[in-house]
């Protein structure tokens, strides 16, 4: 290695003793994890070993480790990117030999389907980039020059970003309401932006509580499925419509959200994420089990759809006394338009919950919410209900995880416990950190990142988690406090946001 | 005299445990005064605050606020009652400001409940109807006022939290003064400030005293301060009053001196303690 980098400060032995190194540690982590397996034969379990799986993880660990000596030694740039280049490609080549060499890795993981498209390909070479940049950036030992310049551009970015916060919200806003237009027929396009959509809103609700009020409320699942669940329930017992039911859904989930707000008034932080998290789970257990009234893990079934505000009916055969949604317009029928007019219901409901949130940001109950997770102590000092306040933050959050809910159950048509598990309460939580806490704009990049990617890149099967996780620690890395982690005041006096900015920056 | 009373203290005791911070203490505040509460530290000055402003609910004893529609009995109103309907505003010895919001944001959320009336519980000012648009302009006009008070104008939109210490120790008393108060307790408002800004800071609590009115309890180590700007200074001492009178009076006090100095004296007394003290070392 050394002669061929005349310029490198280790020398070539120092080099291959720090790559032994490497691969040993990876030996040590990979030899139990990797190397056996379990396997099911007629006469038991029975240890199989994978060697192969095991050099691999070695072999990539050693071709890592190189490109970040190839990095940290001072060679020029040029150089650098195209030995990373060729080492991202060797990976990606051993990879696809490892495949070829064993029939056993084709058929139970969809491996196969996962490099067979183009697509696929480009994600996992782009997958390979972003791992080999982290390398990159985190092991850089940046000069003064270069530090200034890198946040001299990133101040340019806030600066830009925030004094156009608005235009930026309107045109995402644009482009929403005209996403219909442009995927129109793509069936699988309209479903997942109508569940990107379901987290924007429930990530703009918890918003609400963990971003403005500053209480870690890792339960909120519970209210997403309070909502669903009284939808679901008054529609089949009382035979009431979605449009009376979706407001009871958010009064219900409010009213939840101040029994669970009781309690835990006077805890703070880990031990108020404690007992939400509990909180979410009682919820869940209890509707396992109350068989009689949800159904238990059955669920419940056949949910009614909504109607067109009550005027007209979506399905291909309407009862009887009530038109088609297409006879109301004079249209074909196509089972489109239902799936375009859930689509607009949910966005509908998730701007109302952002105009509302940044409505009440500006008014005395979200300034107290903000002050509230500031300092409690002040508050109090100066007068300020801290229960009330407090209350008001959990209540409002859970009533538009309510509405979520209820929308969740009339496009599913179908809802049992296993939709409410924890592991949604951290996806709506990691979408509100990884957005930058109290950021509207920030909730629907996370969301995005968080619900569209891991979907659109569905058809790599299991890997795509792998991306996910590298995603997660580019943000961590890059943008430890979320991706837009700026905070708007809500009311200024004599300059202007821009003039505001850039002072601030300077 | 009876009329201008703002404060009445009579026999609070408060105790912790067995441990008795403050005990049997009575004292009165004037209107449109100042009175200074000093003493060594772990005197109990800080508590006698708590149970004012309901932090602590007090053992025993009763506290009187002689506000200007009749008196309250502070002791059985709790916690954020008191700066809500009483009108007692206080700061804090390490500033409690909300730091990631801005100068004004502080100043506009003290007006909380004001506002919050206005906005018939956020209702009215979900729709900016215009009685809440009206009382918001009020609420950034007086504290557009304040901010004039203690200097901050062009500092408004900062972030609370970047603004100089010294600073930030203003823009606190101008929060608890956007609150109405009667009566303003400022616990240790000079601590940390240099001679420049506690000078400053003279002006402006004489200020608050004979302009706004407003009657202030004080208590600060700082005998700079408490002597140039008090009316009636209270010194405790293991929660026990020791000297209650004017400054000129409770500095020439034996038992105020024994108190900070210790029980044998020597003429070697700390330069700068006796100066503050205006003892002559060597007199006793």
């Amino acid at each position: 290695m050394s002669s061929a980098f005349a310029s490198s400060r280790t020398n070539g032995s120092e080099i291959v003793k720090e790559l032994a190194f490497f691969a040993v540690v990876a030996l040590l982590m990979s030899v139990m994890i990797l190397g056996v397996e379990t396997v099911d034969r007629p006469t038991g379990l029975e240890l199989a070993v994978r060697w192969d799986l095991v050099l691999l993880a070695i072999g990539s660990t050693v071709v890592g480790r190189l490109a970040l000596i190839i990095r940290r030694e001072s060679i020029s740039r040029l150089v650098q990117a195209v030995l990373i280049t060729i080492t991202a490609v060797a990976v990606f080549e051993m990879f696809v030999r490892f495949r070829d060499m064993d029939d056993r890795w084709a058929s139970p993981v969809s491996f196969d389907m996962a490099f067979s498209s183009a697509v696929s390909t480009v994600v996992a070479l782009a997958f390979i980039a972003i791992v080999f940049a982290i390398a990159y950036f985190s092991m850089k030992e940046k000069g003064v020059a270069e530090v200034e310049e890198s946040e001299k551009l990133s101040s340019k970015i806030q600066l830009a970003y925030r004094s156009n916060t608005k235009k930026i919200g309107l045109v995402g806003i644009i482009f929403f309401i005209i996403f219909p237009f442009i995927f129109g027929e793509n069936r699988s396009a309209i479903d997942l932006a109508t569940l990107v959509m379901i987290y924007i809103m429930l990530g703009w609700g918890l918003n609400i509580v963990v971003g403005l009020a500053g209480l870690l409320d890792l339960g909120y699942v519970a209210f997403y499925a309070v909502g669903a669940y009284s939808y679901a329930l008054l529609s089949q017992n009382f035979d009431l419509s979605f449009w009376l039911c979706l407001p009871l859904a958010g009064i219900f989930a409010a009213s939840f959200g101040i029994i669970l707000g009781f309690p835990v008034l006077r805890l703070r932080g880990d031990y108020l994420a404690i007992v939400t998290l509990g909180f979410g789970e009682i919820i869940r257990v209890v509707l396992i089990n109350w068989y009689d009234l949800t159904g238990g893990p059955d669920g419940i079934s056949s949910i009614e759809r909504p109607s067109f505000f009550g005027l007209a009916d979506f399905s291909r055969r309407v009862p009887e006394g009530t038109i088609g949604f297409n006879e109301l317009f004079g249209m074909e029928y196509s089972s489109m338009h239902r799936l375009i007019f859930l689509y607009y219901l949910i966005l509908a409901l998730a701007l109302v919950t952002n105009f509302v949130t940044m409505r009440l940001r500006k008014l005395p109950i979200g300034r107290a919410w903000e002050a509230l997770r500031e300092d409690e102590i002040a508050c109090r000092s100066l007068g300020i209900n801290p229960t009330n306040t407090k209350l008001s933050a959990f209540a409002i959050g859970a009533m538009f995880g309510g509405f979520a809910g209820a929308f969740f159950a009339t496009r599913q048509g179908f809802i049992s416990p296993e939709s409410f598990t924890f592991l949604e309460s951290a996806v709506i939580l990691a979408i509100v950190v990884l957005g930058g806490m109290g950021s509207q704009i920030g909730v629907v990049l996370a969301a995005i990142v968080m619900i569209g990617f891991p979907e659109m890149f569905r058809e790599l099967a299991e890997y795509r988690m792998l991306i996910f996780g590298a995603g997660i620690v580019a943000i961590m890395l890059w943008r430890p406090r979320g991706l837009l982690s700026f905070r708007d005041p809500t009311i200024l006096l004599n300059m202007s946001q821009k003039e505001k900015v850039a002072g601030e920056l300077k | 005299m009876t009329d201008n009373k703002l404060l009445e203290v009579e026999h609070l005791t408060m105790r912790f445990g067995g441990l008795v911070a403050i005990d049997n203490l009575s004292f009165t505040a004037n209107k449109r005064e100042i009175t200074a509460i000093i003493g060594p530290n772990g005197a109990g000055k800080t508590t006698v605050f708590n149970c004012l402003t309901g932090f602590y609910v007090p053992t025993e004893g009763r506290l009187t606020l002689h506000a200007d529609d009749g008196p309250r009995l502070l002791e059985r109103t709790e916690g954020f009652h008191i700066p809500r309907n009483n009108g007692v505003a206080r700061t804090f010895q390490n500033i409690r400001l909300f730091t990631g919001m801005t100068v004004l944001e502080n100043l506009i959320v003290a007006q909380h409940n004001r506002l919050m009336e206005a906005s018939a519980f956020s209702i009215a000012g979900l729709f900016n109807l215009g009685r809440y648009s009206r009382a918001e302009k009020a609420a950034i006009e007086k504290a557009e006022f304040w901010l004039n008070k203690v200097g901050l104008y062009d500092q408004a939109d900062w972030n609370a939290g970047n603004l100089p210490y010294g600073s930030q120790r203003r823009l606190e008393i101008a929060r608890a003064m956007c609150t109405d108060p009667s009566l303003l307790c400022l616990d240790e408002p000079a601590a940390g400030l240099n001679p420049r800004e506690s000078a400053e800071l003279n002006v402006l609590l004489q200020s608050i005293r004979d302009d706004q009115g407003v009657g202030c309890l004080l208590i600060e180590h700082d005998m700079s301060v408490v002597m140039q700007i008090s009316d009636h200074v209270i010194v405790l001492d293991y929660g026990r009053k020791i000297a209650d009178g004017n400054p000129e009076a409770v500095k020439n006090d034996p038992a105020v001196i024994r108190a900070y100095l210790g029980e044998d004296e020597d003429d070697e007394l700390p330069p700068e303690v006796a100066a503050d003290l205006n003892v002559d070392p060597n007199a006793h």
